[in-house]
């Protein structure tokens, strides 16, 4: 596969390894700690583990899964909206694969299909307007969600719909921005990441300048990453490399497919179709201002939240979840009190445990270390 | 999250909706190339084009030089990290 | 029940084929049951001492017809391996179907014929069978049920819990092409692939595996839950460890292309002509070269039997770190936005 397999070669890789660990030892020992490195996003995380990175890497550096994955983030509160719309008779509720497990307070909604709700999975939110157009008789949702990447998507479907005059499509926007939690996390004063890997297909709709403000602000910094094994590597070299000069700053390792400017026709329709929220809810971190969309007035025939009452109520996290500290680097998966008992991925409590790309989730299915093994084996029904 | 592969765009379908087809490894499936095109950058202009494909969208145009400067650094790297090498032996 | 207006064409039609074309010599047209001489099964080498195996399952499947198979040779296949995985000959078969009343008979002509064609395919015949047509909505189209009867000649003791320290792990061919297909044929996701399903009947690959080596410890057919969940079974029963190569596991371009699109894991993606087997190292050569000769070129020793505290799943990725293949919760879900 081309753009992949070049970037998936392991021989490479080894200089990489010995190069990080070459300028990570010293920065490690002058920090009297290993050298934390966040990654952002939940592609990355998946990445890390997928190719079991983690264990090849220098000891001198830490890597602190970050809140990149908008199912693991996602309220419970909003699960039970998304269930409550999907309830409705007249409704065929689509969504990415990707949300179908995520518990609510009562059912998920693959537990909500199971009951005889009319739940599709789709590949793109345009798969949905079709369908809408295929069923003029039922009212199709589509549950809009993930950080900008997918903005430009579901807005231009919005405008597709808008243009068609296809009046029984809504979106149930769910959208969450990547800058306000970024800067939540730095403002918070137990917060400790020396660089941070940034998103790369965030970046690629809204290209580099809102992380080269914060590498600025903040003095972090900061490289936009592709989601290969070679990609992740190279950007954490060049992290260390900028730590080891003194001098932070925004770099895009990711440049063959993230232009400076972003996607000017995405950034465009998101314009049109989205506004910022006052604040948005985010599971395991609570209200961030500004930090999720919805749709404005102009696009309001599109919004499925005006068009049928949602419950809208929140729900807490249970209150022994330690997903914050998880997200924040203050402690280790392994080490929350719920970890691996009575919080699994099969009945997973925190955010963290809920999908493939969460750390806790990420560590509990793939992780190899014998914590883990030890946590496993407690959470194992003996046979 | 955020999941995004290369494809080649092989052909387009409909150039008012601005849809066109795209390969990856053998797998076709028809997506949207409204991220991808403008005045200066007409639908027809994409074919043989290779893109980031994002829920069913061309979200980016991928540089082929970029890609090759991005291994080329790579490249370096592993020479330099030889030669370092073959310097630590030397000193042995 | 009240059959629709289809029901009595229905009727004929799997007297035509079903009484007309599987039963042949077993069965007396009406009669309840196949019957069959105890004479024909003693014949068989090694029955002195031998077993006798038997097994069922049932077949539902969205869609009907795939790209490289179809329910009906999968409910052959499926019966025909279960049994084969055992080390049994496999040698009779019942069917029985569920149609949905206003099933289209001329796919329901196809299926028929398909399993047909799939029994012809393994030498095994379809002795017995039954129909049932429920009101539409009572059933998703068509069901099948399919049981069989095989034998185990003397001195085969093939079992999950059979695993050894050091034993080689075999696979006859590329992985999740059955599971790609399905995924691919569902229009919702609108994928154009030239990727088929591999379901075929396995029983002569094995008996020919078993002719070159009398150390296969396990076998299984990598269906439901992919290559990863029979692993996982064999590490349980047998206690032991077991360390994947994943530069080693063979894989189809289109296979990686729909994995790589969903976000899918090819390890979890169902088979239905994939046995993975546990072979003693010593034969890992001969079991391989059995395999080759019987077609299956892509076969190749994907990981070995290692010693570990609890029963658990590795795999030594490409890049040479090592991950846990877990069980999978649940059937496994696309990962997109």
């Amino acid at each position: 596969m081309k753009y992949v397999d070049e970037f998936r070669q392991p021989e490479k890789a080894e200089a990489l390894f010995k190069a990080i660990d070459n300028l990570a030892a010293p920065l490690s020992d002058k920090l009297a700690r290993a050298v934390h490195i966040m990654e952002f996003c939940g592609g990355h995380t998946h990445a890390i583990f997928r190719f079991g990175l983690e264990q090849r890497l220098s000891k001198s550096v830490e890597l602190i899964h970050g809140p990149g994955c908008p199912v693991c983030v996602l309220p419970m509160g909003r699960v039970d909206d998304c269930v409550a719309l999907a309830e409705r008779p007249e409704v065929i509720f689509t969504t990415f694969g990707d949300a179908m497990r995520v518990p609510g307070s009562q059912k998920s909604l693959l537990q909500a299909k199971a009951d005889g709700a009319d739940i599709r999975m789709v590949y793109s939110p345009l798969d949905a307007l079709n369908l809408a157009k295929k069923n003029p008789d039922r009212e199709v949702i589509f549950f809009a969600l993930g950080f900008e990447t997918t903005m430009p998507s579901t807005a231009l479907t919005v405008l597709q719909a808008a243009e068609g005059n296809i009046s029984n499509f809504s979106l149930f926007c769910n959208h969450i921005t990547t800058v306000p939690i970024l800067e939540s996390l730095l403002d918070s004063p137990t917060f400790n990441i020396d660089g941070f890997v940034v998103p790369g297909h965030v970046s690629m709709v809204v290209g580099e300048k809102p992380f080269a403000t914060i590498a600025e602000r903040y003095k972090k910094p900061m490289v936009i990453t592709g989601f290969e094994p070679l990609d992740i590597l190279q950007s954490l070299h060049m992290l260390l490399v900028q730590l080891q000069s003194g001098k932070p700053c925004l770099e895009n390792q990711y440049a063959r497919v993230v232009q400076k400017a972003g996607n000017i026709p995405g950034l465009m329709a998101m314009q049109k179709v989205f506004e910022l929220r006052e604040k948005f809810d985010w599971r395991g971190l609570g209200e961030i201002d500004k930090s999720g969309v919805k749709i404005t007035e102009e696009y309001a025939a599109f919004d499925a939240e005006r068009k049928f009452a949602v419950p809208n109520l929140k729900v807490d996290d249970p209150h022994e979840c330690q997903c914050g500290e998880v997200l924040k680097g203050e402690i280790k998966p392994w080490q929350c009190k719920v970890f691996g008992a009575p919080c699994t991925p099969q009945n997973p409590l925190g955010a963290l445990m809920v999908s493939s790309e969460g750390a806790c989730a990420a560590y509990y299915s793939f992780g190899n270390t014998k914590e883990l093994l030890d946590k496993r084996q407690e959470a194992r029904p003996s046979k | 999250m955020c999941l995004g592969i290369p494809g080649q765009i092989v052909e387009i379908i409909d150039a008012e909706k601005k849809l066109g087809k795209a390969d990856v490894s053998g797998v076709k499936r028809v997506i949207n190339l409204a991220c991808i095109v403008d005045e200066d950058n007409p639908i027809q202009s994409t074919i043989g084009q290779w893109v980031l494909i994002h829920v069913g969208f061309a979200m980016s145009k991928i540089d082929e030089q970029e890609a090759s400067r991005t291994l080329q650094l790579l490249n370096e790297l592993g020479e330099a990290q030889r030669e370092i090498l073959e310097m630590e032996l030397k000193q042995q | 029940m009240a059959h629709g207006a289809g029901g009595k064409a229905m009727k004929d039609l799997i007297e035509e084929y079903l009484v007309g074309q599987f039963a042949g010599k077993f069965s007396a047209p009406l009669e309840d049951q196949a019957r069959i001489d105890l004479s024909e099964i003693l014949k068989h080498d090694n029955m002195q001492g031998g077993k006798l195996a038997f097994t069922t399952d049932s077949y539902v499947i969205f869609p009907l017809f795939f790209s490289g198979g179809d329910i009906g040779r999968l409910a052959v296949a499926g019966t025909v391996n279960d049994l084969s995985v055992g080390g049994a000959k496999p040698l009779y078969l019942s069917c029985s179907l569920i149609i949905e009343e206003g099933f289209a008979l001329d796919d329901l002509r196809k299926i028929v014929a398909s399993m047909y064609e799939t029994a012809r395919e393994a030498g095994v015949a379809i002795v017995t069978g039954d129909t049932k047509v429920v009101e539409k909505g009572a059933a998703d189209k068509l069901f099948i049920n399919t049981a069989g009867i095989g034998l185990i000649p003397f001195g085969v003791e093939i079992s999950v819990g059979a695993a050894k320290v050091g034993d080689s792990i075999i696979i006859n061919g590329t992985i999740g092409d059955h599971g790609a297909s399905i995924v691919a044929s569902r229009q919702d996701l609108a994928l154009e692939t030239s990727i088929q399903s591999d379901c075929r009947p396995l029983n002569h690959l094995i008996q020919s595996m078993l002719v070159a080596s009398s150390e296969i410890h396990c076998l299984r057919d990598a269906t439901r839950g992919g290559v990863a969940t029979v692993l996982n079974e064999f590490a349980e029963a047998s206690r032991v460890g077991i360390r994947l190569y994943e530069n080693a596991l063979p894989i189809k371009d289109e296979t990686r292309g729909i994995c790589e699109i969903l976000g899918l894991d090819p390890l979890y993606l169902a088979n239905e002509g994939k046995i993975v087997a546990v072979v003693a190292a010593q034969s890992a050569g001969v079991v391989l070269d059995a395999m080759k000769q019987q077609g299956f070129d892509q076969a190749a020793i994907i990981g070995e039997v290692i010693a570990a505290e609890s029963p658990q799943v590795t795999m030594k990725t490409i890049f040479g770190g090592e991950k846990m293949i877990d069980l999978l919760t649940g059937d496994q879900l696309p990962r997109i936005c």
